[in-house]
């Protein structure tokens, strides 16, 4: 279990988390709602180490836990970014096998044999040579999320991940989503998309903007 | 006249290997120092980034042929004398490396920060993210600008003639002036382009290679 406790985080004077407390539930969805603005995006960030709390901690499994430091490769929070983020130069096998060798340590063939196995699993079956510009809006979501899933991480993070596509796709993701839960992947979701938060939820936070 | 030309082509053929060398040792010399220099171009250390800046500044707002003219006559008052060669690529080492960081300096600026955000969750470091994932992004960035770049330098080599390195311009001249025939600087214009079009040609074969993805 991930627990947030008297989280703070400011930008240029502005507090954007004050005190926030949050507990994320093992092989569980969380789903953080709330308004434009209202720091979600940026807690997400703080739970992936992309930015620095100014105060409070973080606890994993019980123990003291510091995202923005964190070098042990059995504590990988994945983050599927709203914009997926994949690396243009690099295929769709390449894009998912390069973080598993580089840091993982797997062999080129455990890495590829890995992320065969989660490339059929998320339908991407066909496309492992291909470019990512080559590919749809849901392609490169699930090969962004398939590549998250190569580090074996320990709590999977996605920034608004339904926000860059079409609505007809809202449905696989979700499908998507609750798929990985049944296979015990700890899962986080910024969304304002109260619908779909409901949809998946185990547990819905709410992050309200606070007032200056 | 094919006579002439076999009698002054190994003169010619002798200063095309010397503008080769200067060629192809700038180039190799100047590209990776380009990238380092463009990395302290956006360093977060603001002395190196200052005196980046000013090299960039000076190497790019003066003359090549000063440039050379200081490295070679200027240097030696002060006691650092060079031989004529080393002049040579010191002087284009310096000038081409200014011009290099420039250009990388711009294709590093315009990879989307997330590019690095992304390979940071990955666990990358910042070694692995430049080599795998900025670098390669960069240069397919680059390449055009660096291709113009490089088919100035074999144009620019001629240069060195000013402090009296044998290159292809020289034997040409000497020829001309020798044998009061314009045939040596024709035959000199001709070589230059059979270089320039080699270089072309490689030059788009290396953006071929980068156009596979976008």
């Amino acid at each position: 279990m991930l627990e947030l406790k008297k989280i703070k985080k400011q930008f240029n004077g502005r507090t954007i988390l004050d005190n926030f407390d949050m507990q994320v539930k093992d092989n569980q969805i969380t789903t953080i709602v709330g308004p434009s603005g209202a720091g979600k995006t940026t807690l997400l960030r703080c739970i992936s180490g992309l930015e620095k709390i100014d105060s409070g901690s973080f606890t994993l499994d019980g123990k003291p836990f510091d995202p923005a430091n964190n070098r042990d490769n059995d504590n990988v929070i994945g983050v599927v970014f709203q914009d997926f983020q994949l690396f243009p130069n690099l295929t769709v096998l390449d894009n998912i096998t390069l973080a598993p060798q580089l840091v993982l340590k797997q062999s080129k063939t455990d890495a590829e044999k890995r992320a065969q196995k989660l490339i059929d699993q998320l339908n991407l079956t066909g496309k492992e040579g291909l470019y990512p510009y080559q590919l749809s809006g849901g392609q490169k979501q699930r090969l962004a999320i398939v590549r998250a899933l190569a580090m074996n991480p320990k709590i999977l993070c996605y920034d608004e991940p339904t926000s860059a596509l079409d609505p007809d796709l809202r449905q696989t993701v979700e499908d998507i989503i609750l798929g990985l839960k049944k296979q015990n992947v700890t899962q986080i979701v910024v969304t304002h998309d109260m619908e779909f938060a409901k949809n998946i939820a185990d547990q819905l936070v709410r992050v309200e903007p606070i007032k200056a | 006249m094919l006579h002439y030309v076999s009698q002054i082509l190994p003169s010619l053929l002798s200063g095309a290997w010397m503008t080769i060398k200067i060629f192809f040792w700038t180039l190799i010399a100047s590209i990776p120092l380009g990238i380092l220099a463009s990395l302290g171009l956006t360093s977060k250390i603001a002395p190196l980034r200052w005196i980046l800046k000013f090299y960039v500044w000076l190497m790019r707002g003066t003359p090549l042929l000063l440039q050379l003219i200081f490295v070679f006559y200027g240097l030696p008052i002060i006691g650092i004398i060079f031989q004529r060669y080393d002049a040579a690529l010191f002087a284009f080492i310096l000038n081409y490396t200014a011009y290099f960081a420039e250009i990388f300096r711009g294709g590093f600026q315009s990879i989307d920060p997330g590019q690095y955000e992304s390979a940071r969750v990955l666990r990358l470091t910042r070694g692995q993210t430049l080599r795998k994932i900025v670098i390669p992004q960069v240069i397919k960035i680059v390449v055009p600008s660096i291709g113009n770049e490089t088919i100035n330098l074999i144009k620019d080599s001629s240069l060195v003639y000013v402090i009296g390195l044998g290159d292809l311009l020289r034997a040409g001249n000497v020829a001309t002036a020798r044998d009061v025939t314009l045939l040596p600087l024709v035959l000199v214009g001709i070589i230059y382009l059979l270089m320039t079009a080699v270089a072309t040609y490689v030059l788009r074969k290396v953006e071929q290679h980068y156009r596979a993805w976008r």
